[in-house]
C-alpha cells in the first residue's frame, strides 16, 4: 500500500531515517554480524587470538551433553510457564467476562504484575520460599514438607516455573477477556436456548472462536518464556541446582560472561537466532492469516 | 426463559461464586506483592525467626529511609534515577527516532527506503538478549560502560514503533496532507502541526509500553553497570544480597523491590485505557 | 480572480494514458463544472490544476501564467475536498486559519478573515468547536470557508457535495453557486452527478475516458449532444437509443430521442410492449421494451392518458428531434 500523494525530496527523508539507521546499524546489525562470525572461531588459550574452525563450536555445542540438557530444561520450562500462566489467566478471564458490572475493577488489579519486573518477581517469589525465613517453607513445613528449591532440581524448576507465569498472567488475561468480549452475545445466547450448558457452550462455541488468541498467546508466550525469564533465574537459583534450570538464554549469559567462552557463546546466540526467527515466522504467518480472515 | 437467560448472565448464587472465584485468583496474584510490603514494614528479627507476621509493622519510615538514602551498595534514590532515566531515554529515543521514520517511509518516496524497510523489517526477529555478548563489545569499544547511553542506546535499536507508526500513518486520508500542501504547508510543518497532534494518544500509548519495557530492562544494565552508582533498581536488588551464607537484609530489601514496583504500576494503573489499547495493538 | 487556461494537458501514468489532451479557456469569475462517471479523470484533472498531481504534458495557466511546476500554494488556488479534509485536532477557526498563519499574514487580519467568512458561512457559533463536533453540513461549511480565507484566484471543488445527503446536497448547491458569484471567483467543480451540472455550470466538461467529449453551456449540452455518451449520461431520464436494425435500416448509425420527445400513438415509428409506468405526480415515465429487447422510456405530462403493462403500444417521434450516432458514437 503506497500513500497518493508524497512530499518532494531525497535527502530531507534521508536525513529523516538517518538515525534509525545509524543506530541499528551499530547496536543491531554489527552485533548480529558479530554473533555468527565470532561463532566460526575459537580463541586460543591466551585469548590473543582466534582460530578459525568453521562449524565446530556447532558440532561441539550438539555433542555437548549440559547443552542438550539446557535444551530439554528449555522446553520444560516453556511449556510449563505458558500452560501455567495461560491457565490461570483464561480461569480469571471466564469469569471476569461473566460479569456485567465490576469485571474493570478486576482488571485493574489484575494487570498490576505486568509492571513488576522479571527480576523483581523473582525476588519476591524467592523470599516466600526461601529456605530460612520464608513464609510458604515455613507452613510447608509444618504440613511435613521439606522445601528446598536450593538442593531439590524439581522444587527449582517449579519456582521458577511459577514466578515466570506469575508475572505474565495479566498479559494473558488482558487478550483473553478481550477475546470472551468479541464473541458475539448472540452466539452464546442461541446456544443456550439450544439447550447447551455451561461446559458444553464453552466446549463447542467458546473454545474454537477463541482458538486464534490462544494460538497467538501460545507462540507470544513461548517466546518471552524463552528470552525474558532471564531475570527470574538469575535472582532465584542462578540456573541451578546443576544447571537443572539453566535455559538457553540463561547459558548464552553464563557461558560468554562467567566462562569468557566467547565462540561457544556465539554459536549458542546464532542457533537462539534462528528459533527465535523460526518463532516469528510463525507468529507473522498467523497474523497474515488473521488479516485475511 | 428465565432459567435460559440465567445460564448465560449469572445471578444470585452463581454471581456470588463468580465473584468468589476472581477474589481468590486477585489474591493469589497478590500475596507475593502483600507479602513484600508486610516485609518491608517490620524489622530483621521479625522475619528471620519465621513465621513472619501477615500484617504490615511499624518499621515503615526505618526502613524505608534507610533504603532511599543508604541502600546496601548504593542509596536507592539514586538507582530508582537512574532506571527513570534510563527508562525515559528508552521511551522518548524510541518514539522519536521511529515517528521521524515512520512519517520518512509512507509520506516520501526515495532511494532505497525498500532496502531501509526490510533492514528494520530483520529487527524486530532478535530480542537484545541474543546478541548480547557482541553488542557488549560494541559498548565496551565506545567506552560507554557505566554510561545511560550504553544503557539506552542498544535498547532503541529495533523498530517496532517503526512499524506501528507506519501503520497509523497509512490510515490518515491523503487528502490532509493534500490540504496541507494546499495550505502551503512543507514535509516538516504538516508533521509537526497535523501528523504529530494527531497521534498523540498513540505515542502516549506506546510511551507506556516503552516505560515498562525500559524500566524493567535487568540483564543489560547488569552487564554494563559493574559502579553501583549506575545501577538500576531493578538489577539492583539482586546485587543487595550477600555473597555466601550471611543473613540478607530482608526489610531493606523488600523496600527496595516495593520501591521498584512503584513507578510502573503507578503508570500502567493510571494509564489503563492507553496501555490495554498499546498492548493490543501493538502485538496485532 | 483570474483567468484559468488548459492547453492540450495529458496525464499518464507509467504507460497508461489517464488524461488524453484537455484544453478549455475559462473567464474570470466563470463557474465550470467537469462531469463525468467514476474514473472518467475528472479528478485527476483538477487534482493537476491544484498541483497535486504533475502534468504530463501541456500547460496550466492562471492568471495568464503558467505554473505547471509551481506548488499547490504558489498557485493561487483553494481547493474544497470531498471528505472535507479538516484537521482533526483543530478548532474551526484554526482550520480556517491554518493557511493564513502559514503566510505569516497579520494576527488581526487572520481574525478580521475568518471572521468575515463565518459571518458569510453562518459558522460564527462553532469557531472555537473541533470537526467532529459538527454536522455534515457544518464541516462542508468549514471546507469552504477554509477557501474563502485564502482569497484565491481560483476555487476547486472535488465533488464536495457527494457524502450530504439529498435534501442538503439541493440547499447547498445554490449556496455554493451564491457565494461564488457574490465574491466574483473563478471555479472548477468535479461532479459525477449530471443534475448538480446541470443547474450549477455556467459552462461543463463532459468528460469520458479521459477525452472532454464536449464543453459547452449546460442547455446547449443537453440540446445538442456531440457524442452518444454525452447524449446518454446528460439527462434523467437518459436518452432512448436505437439501433439501426431496428429501425429496418442497413447502416450502422444509432438513432437517439429524448424521452420527453417520444410519445405513444396507436401507429407509429415502432411498435412496443409496456412493461412499467412511474406515475411521479407532475409526470409519468412509461417503460416498454422494443422487438429486439430494446428499452426505451417515455416520459409524458401527468394528465396523458397510460398503457396498460403488458399493452402493445405504437412509438412515434419528430424527425426534428432525432439524434443520429455513427459507430463511433460521434454525432452525425
Amino acid at each position: 500500500m503506497e500513500k497518493r500523494v508524497t512530499f518532494k525530496g531525497i535527502w530531507l527523508p534521508l536525513l529523516l531515517v538517518l538515525p534509525q539507521i545509524l543506530i541499528t546499524a551499530i547496536f543491531f546489525f554489527y552485533p548480529a554480524g558479530q554473533a555468527i562470525w565470532q561463532s566460526l572461531f575459537i580463541p586460543d588459550p591466551f585469548g590473543l587470538s582466534m582460530q578459525w574452525v568453521g562449524l565446530g563450536n556447532f558440532e561441539y555445542l550438539l555433542s555437548d551433553r549440559y547443552y542438550r540438557a539446557s535444551f530439554v530444561t528449555t522446553a520444560i520450562f516453556s511449556i510449563l510457564v505458558t500452560v501455567v500462566s495461560m491457565g490461570v489467566a483464561l480461569y480469571l478471564a471466564i469469569l471476569a467476562d461473566r460479569l456485567i458490572k465490576g469485571s474493570g475493577t478486576y482488571r485493574t488489579l489484575l494487570i498490576w504484575p505486568y509492571a513488576v519486573a522479571p527480576a523483581v518477581a523473582g525476588v519476591l517469589w524467592l523470599f516466600m520460599f526461601n529456605t530460612r525465613v520464608g513464609v510458604v517453607t515455613w507452613y510447608l513445613g509444618l504440613l511435613g514438607y521439606d522445601w528446598n528449591h536450593v538442593l531439590n532440581e524439581g522444587e527449582a524448576m517449579g519456582l521458577v516455573v511459577v514466578a515466570s507465569a506469575w508475572g505474565r498472567i495479566s498479559y494473558n488475561f488482558l487478550f483473553f477477556l478481550a477475546g470472551l468480549q468479541a464473541i458475539p452475545r448472540s452466539v452464546i445466547e442461541a446456544a443456550a436456548i439450544d439447550g447447551a450448558h455451561f461446559w458444553t457452550r464453552f466446549r463447542t462455541i467458546v473454545w474454537p472462536l477463541l482458538s486464534p488468541t490462544t494460538f497467538f498467546l501460545l507462540v507470544v508466550n513461548i517466546i518471552y518464556a524463552f528470552f525474558e525469564t532471564f531475570g527470574v533465574i538469575h535472582t532465584i537459583t542462578s540456573g541451578g541446582p546443576q544447571q537443572a534450570t539453566t535455559i538457553l538464554v540463561y547459558k548464552v549469559y553464563s557461558d560468554g560472561f562467567v566462562g569468557q567462552d566467547l565462540g561457544s557463546s556465539a554459536a549458542q546466540s546464532v542457533i537462539l537466532l534462528v528459533i527465535v526467527s523460526l518463532l516469528t515466522v510463525i507468529q507473522f504467518k498467523y497474523i497474515e492469516r488473521r488479516v485475511h480472515y | 426463559m428465565a432459567e435460559q437467560t440465567g445460564m448465560v448472565e449469572k445471578r444470585g448464587a452463581g454471581l456470588w461464586l463468580t465473584h468468589l472465584g476472581l477474589i481468590i485468583g486477585v489474591a493469589f496474584i497478590f500475596f507475593p506483592i502483600w507479602l513484600a510490603f508486610v516485609a518491608s514494614t517490620v524489622s530483621q528479627p521479625e522475619i528471620v525467626r519465621p513465621p513472619m507476621p501477615l500484617l504490615p509493622g511499624d518499621q515503615f519510615f526505618e526502613n524505608y529511609s534507610k533504603a532511599l538514602t543508604a541502600g546496601i551498595n548504593a542509596p536507592v534514590a539514586l538507582m530508582l534515577g537512574n532506571s527513570l532515566f534510563m527508562a525515559l531515554g528508552i521511551a522518548i529515543g524510541k518514539i522519536a527516532i521511529s515517528l521521524l521514520s515512520a512519517f520518512a517511509i509512507v509520506y516520501f518516496k526515495f532511494p532505497g527506503k525498500k532496502l531501509f524497510f526490510w533492514l528494520i523489517f530483520l529487527t524486530l526477529m532478535l530480542p537484545v538478549e541474543v546478541r548480547i555478548v557482541p553488542t557488549y563489545e560494541v559498548i565496551a569499544n565506545f567506552g560507554m560502560l557505566n554510561s545511560y547511553q550504553g544503557l539506552i542506546l542498544p535498547l532503541i535499536a529495533s523498530a517496532t514503533a517503526t512499524f506501528l507508526f507506519r501503520q497509523f500513518f497509512m490510515t490518515v486520508p491523503d487528502e490532509l496532507a493534500e490540504a496541507a500542501r494546499v495550505d502551503g504547508a512543507g514535509p516538516m510543518r504538516f508533521f509537526f502541526d497535523i501528523l504529530l497532534p494527531m497521534s498523540r494518544t498513540n505515542i502516549a500509548a506506546l510511551f507506556v509500553i516503552l516505560f515498562i519495557y525500559g524500566w524493567n530492562q535487568y540483564l543489560w544494565p547488569l552487564l554494563i553497570t559493574t559502579d553501583p552508582s549506575m545501577n538500576t533498581i531493578v538489577m539492583g536488588i539482586k546485587q543487595m544480597f550477600p555473597s555466601g551464607d550471611d543473613i540478607a537484609d530482608w526489610p531493606v530489601i523488600m523496600a527496595t523491590s516495593i520501591l521498584a514496583m512503584i513507578p510502573p504500576v503507578i503508570v500502567v494503573v493510571g494509564m489503563q485505557k492507553l496501555f490495554i489499547r498499546g498492548l493490543v495493538e501493538s502485538e496485532k | 480572480m483570474a483567468t484559468l487556461t488548459l492547453k492540450n494537458v495529458k496525464k499518464s501514468f507509467g504507460k497508461t494514458d489517464v488524461i488524453h489532451g484537455v484544453s478549455i479557456d475559462v473567464e474570470d469569475g466563470e463557474f465550470i463544472v467537469i462531469v463525468g462517471p467514476s474514473g472518467c479523470g475528472k479528478s485527476t484533472l483538477l487534482r493537476m490544476v491544484a498541483g497535486l498531481e504533475t502534468i504530463t504534458d501541456g500547460e496550466v495557466q492562471i492568471g495568464g501564467r503558467r505554473v505547471n511546476e509551481e506548488e499547490p500554494m504558489a498557485r493561487d488556488i483553494a481547493m474544497v475536498f470531498q471528505n472535507y479534509a479538516l484537521y482533526p485536532h483543530m478548532s474551526v477557526f484554526d482550520n480556517m486559519a491554518y493557511g493564513l498563519k502559514i503566510a505569516k499574514v497579520e494576527k488581526s487580519e487572520i481574525a478580521d478573515r475568518v471572521a468575515q467568512a463565518a459571518k458569510l458561512l453562518q459558522l460564527e457559533p462553532y469557531l472555537q468547536r473541533k470537526p467532529r463536533e459538527l454536522s455534515g453540513g457544518q464541516r462542508q461549511r468549514v471546507a469552504m470557508g477554509r477557501a474563502i480565507v485564502r482569497k484565491p484566484a481560483v476555487f476547486l471543488f472535488d465533488e464536495p457535495l457527494s457524502n450530504l445527503d439529498a435534501k442538503l446536497r439541493v440547499q447547498m448547491r445554490l449556496e455554493i453557486r451564491a457565494l461564488q458569484r457574490e465574491l466574483g471567483v473563478t471555479a472548477l467543480y468535479v461532479t459525477h452527478d449530471q443534475v448538480e451540472a446541470m443547474t450549477m455550470a455556467d459552462r461543463m466538461i463532459v468528460m469520458n475516458g479521459g477525452v472532454a467529449d464536449q464543453i459547452g453551456k449546460p442547455l446547449e449540452v443537453y440540446a445538442n449532444p456531440a457524442t452518444e455518451f454525452v447524449a446518454g449520461f446528460i439527462g434523467s431520464p437518459p436518452t432512448n437509443f436505437m439501433t439501426g436494425a431496428l429501425m429496418g435500416a442497413t447502416s450502422d448509425t444509432k438513432l437517439g430521442v429524448r424521452p420527453e420527445h417520444m410519445r405513444l400513438s396507436e401507429t407509429g415509428k415502432l411498435s412496443a410492449r409496456t412493461t412499467y409506468c412511474e406515475a411521479l405526480g407532475a409526470e409519468t415515465l412509461v417503460h416498454l421494451s422494443c422487438a429486439d429487447g430494446t428499452q426505451v422510456t417515455v416520459r409524458q405530462d401527468a394528465g396523458a392518458p397510460f398503457p396498460e403493462v403488458g399493452a402493445q403500444v405504437g412509438l412515434d417521434w419528430d424527425v426534428a428531434n432525432e439524434m443520429r450516432f455513427d459507430a463511433a458514437g460521434r454525432r452525425v
